[in-house]
């Protein structure tokens, strides 16, 4: 459960004020598949930004499965980020001299876990995303969808909460593109909620509840009742 | 988590190989200077006989012209004269007592085809090898019992004990100078005291005597000294023995006295002493006597001089200029890595998780570029040694020191910390969102 009250992002630089979020209120609910679409700079990655505690708002009230974010220190927000939020970047963001394995464990290090949960946690998510045999491969060895389909283990292994996803397929060839859509619409199937930017209409028609961001303000919100009815169900 | 580090540290190396050689070779060339200049600055101002500089005194008695001091500005002689000198040996009022000086002699090898040379010796009474805790290799000093009977012996160094009999024992065997036979009755190990405190006046830093026999022979012999011989009062006709009875000074005291009231009662009988000589004319100046402890004396003859504090200092300045750069290079890196940084945050790293990955790479750096100083000290000082060839106390700097080798590499640690301090606060403040944005 995610929601935000008129939250507003003011960026300052050489005295030029934008507001990149105006007064943006949102809740989104457990296991929820959302997408955001909206014009260039209509403050996507802010909202989704903020949304993954990796900046503040100006102000407003945001409130992350159920506890409220403001005030809390660096100490727990990166445990928030690192327990309860995976991140999938447009640009892979793979750390080059690292190999896919110590790729994935990067999160997994963070949060303190044994070296046996870590190589189990590792393993399993590898295979999720189908790519059980590249362990041991460096990021450059592999090809962009694979890349991705890394950058998804890695948010996996925390098995978080949510899923931020900023433009996934962005840098892939349509056939890539339709394969990540597809994993990430496994992984919802298995209660992960997921909020995914995305300039592709037809994969954000695929997500059930459909926003549209424009001026740093939700400006339509459309939900499939019908799966909704029928995931509730 | 620090095996992680580390790990993380030695891939960031070696990722930036250039950057990172430029940086541990700015440590490890400021460490160098430093602490040549420190190892230098350490044995030439060391206390040679820590366990005892308190104990043991230089005598200084003035027995110097009415109308002038010795030295500005109102500084008792340097040396003893032999009347001085023999007076007080035969009053005995300190637990040990030596009288010495530096002689020349020439040696005449018994092995047939070597040629006569000359060395470096040293005429000096009993006590000498008790009180300045010289080591023996074989044998011992001569006894008292030897000093007033006359007899010829001697002792070697162990440099000495190697050219003349090849370094075998050779307690019993005797060596000719000036055609004289001396038996040796001991053999030192090296013993290189730097300074060289028991007579500064003939070089702090010259290398000890070869050689060393009876004061009382030398004096029957008429040996003369080899050192400094200074007079205020024109000396009498009739040879070595006219020059025994003058005011010259040319010989060095030393007294050993266990404690301070000891001091005082040897201080006072010093007093008496050149008061009852006053009664024979003698001494026209106020009472000016004095005894200097070992580090007393080597402050008093500035054997440590201003010009190694200032090198000091200069080293001091450079390495902290080699730390600047590596500031500077630590700075470029980090940010070249900001992206790396920034993702590490939003996968739930904290500043404080970043700041410790930052150091530890950093305390690699250090202590590369400790270990690499080491090597470059090794370096200095083996380029010091070709400087001053010959002078074997230098020789000796490189075979030197756990103490340095450690104080080194921590010191190139504690370096390449303080100079990440700012980087890898800077590194700590790359926010999250930014820079994988920018990637
Ligand atoms: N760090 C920043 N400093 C200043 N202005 C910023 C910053 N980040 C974003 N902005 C501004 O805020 C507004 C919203 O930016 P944002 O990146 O959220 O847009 P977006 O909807 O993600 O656009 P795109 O589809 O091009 O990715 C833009 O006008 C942008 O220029
Ligand atoms: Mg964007």
């Amino acid at each position: 459960m995610l929601s935000m009250q008129n939250i507003s992002k003011v960026f300052t630089t050489d005295s030029v004020q934008t507001h990149a979020l105006r007064e943006f209120s949102l809740e989104i609910d457990e296991g929820d598949f959302v997408s955001v679409t909206g014009p260039s700079g209509s403050g996507k990655t802010t909202f989704l930004n903020i949304a993954g505690l990796l900046e503040d708002s100006t102000s407003g009230a945001y409130r992350l499965d159920g506890e409220d974010i403001s005030g809390l220190g660096d100490k727990e927000r990166s445990r928030l980020r690192n327990e309860k939020i995976g991140f999938i970047f447009q640009s892979f963001n793979l750390i080059p001299e690292l190999d896919i394995f110590d790729n994935i464990d990067v999160p997994l290090r963070y949060r303190g876990l044994k070296a046996n949960e870590r190589r189990q946690r590792i393993e399993q998510a590898i295979n999720t995303v189908g790519l059980g045999s590249r362990a041991s491969h460096l990021p450059t060895q592999l090809s962009g969808g694979q890349q991705q389909r890394v950058a998804i283990a890695r948010a996996l292994a925390g098995e978080p909460r949510f899923l931020l996803a900023d433009e996934p397929t962005g840098n892939l060839d349509s056939q890539m593109a339709e394969g990540v859509m597809e994993l990430l619409e496994e992984i919802n199937a298995a209660g992960t909620t997921i909020i995914m930017v995305t300039h592709e209409q037809f994969l954000a028609q695929r997500a059930r509840r459909n926003i549209f961001i424009r001026d740093g303000r939700v400006s339509t919100d459309k939900s499939d009742t019908s799966l909704k009815a029928a995931a509730s169900a | 988590m620090l095996t992680y580090y580390i790990k993380l540290g030695l891939l960031s190396i070696r990722k930036n190989p250039v950057l990172s050689a430029l940086m541990i070779a700015a440590i490890a060339v400021g460490i160098g200077a430093c602490m040549t200049i420190v190892t230098i600055n350490y044995i030439m101002g060391g206390n040679p006989i820590p366990h005892k500089s308190d104990n043991l005194y230089y005598v200084q008695l003035d027995s110097w012209d009415p109308d002038e001091p010795a030295e500005e500005p109102n500084e008792p002689p340097r040396q003893v004269t032999y009347i001085d000198a023999t007076a007080l040996l035969a009053a005995g009022k300190a637990s040990r007592q030596v009288v010495s000086y530096r002689t020349v002699r020439v040696v005449e090898p018994e092995v047939k085809d070597q040629l006569p040379f000359t060395a470096n010796t040293r005429s000096t009474t009993a006590d000498f090898f008790a009180m300045f805790d010289v080591p023996f290799l074989f044998g011992s000093g001569w006894d008292k019992a030897a000093d007033d009977s006359l007899e010829q012996v001697a002792v070697l160094s162990r440099d000495m004990n190697e050219q003349l009999f090849g370094g075998e024992n050779s307690v019993g065997k005797q060596v000719t100078m000036n055609g004289e036979q001396y038996r040796v009755t001991g053999v030192l190990d090296n013993w290189i005291p730097v300074p060289k405190y028991y007579d500064v006046t003939t070089g702090a830093f010259n290398d000890p005597e070869e050689i060393y026999f009876p004061f009382s022979i030398s004096i029957a012999n008429e040996v003369s000294g080899d050192g400094n011989t200074n007079c205020w009062k024109p000396i009498d006709d009739g040879g070595f023995s006219a020059f025994l009875n003058s005011e010259c000074v040319w010989m060095q005291m030393w007294v050993e006295l266990n404690s301070e009231s000891e001091k005082t009662s040897y201080l006072s009988f010093m007093d008496a002493y050149v008061d009852s000589q006053k009664l024979l004319g003698r001494f026209p100046r106020p009472l000016n006597n004095r005894l200097s402890n070992v580090e007393e004396w080597l402050i008093n003859q500035e054997v440590v001089d201003e010009d190694a504090q200032v090198l000091l200092g200069l080293a001091i300045l450079f390495l902290i200029v080699c730390l600047l750069n590596t500031i500077g290079l630590l700075l470029a890196k980090i940010m070249r890595r900001a992206g790396e940084i920034g993702l590490r945050r939003a996968l739930g790293a904290t500043k404080g998780a970043m700041f410790s990955q930052q150091i530890v790479e950093a305390g690699i750096i250090g202590l590369s570029g400790g270990i690499l100083g080491v090597g470059m000290t090794w370096l200095g000082l083996r380029a010091i040694e070709r400087l001053f060839e010959g002078v074997s106390f230098i020789e000796h700097l490189v075979s030197m020191d756990w103490v340095m080798v450690l104080s080194a590499v921590i010191l190139a640690i504690v370096s390449a910390l303080l100079a990440a301090l700012y980087p890898t606060w800077r590194a700590c403040n790359i926010q999250p969102a930014s820079q994988i944005k920018a990637q």
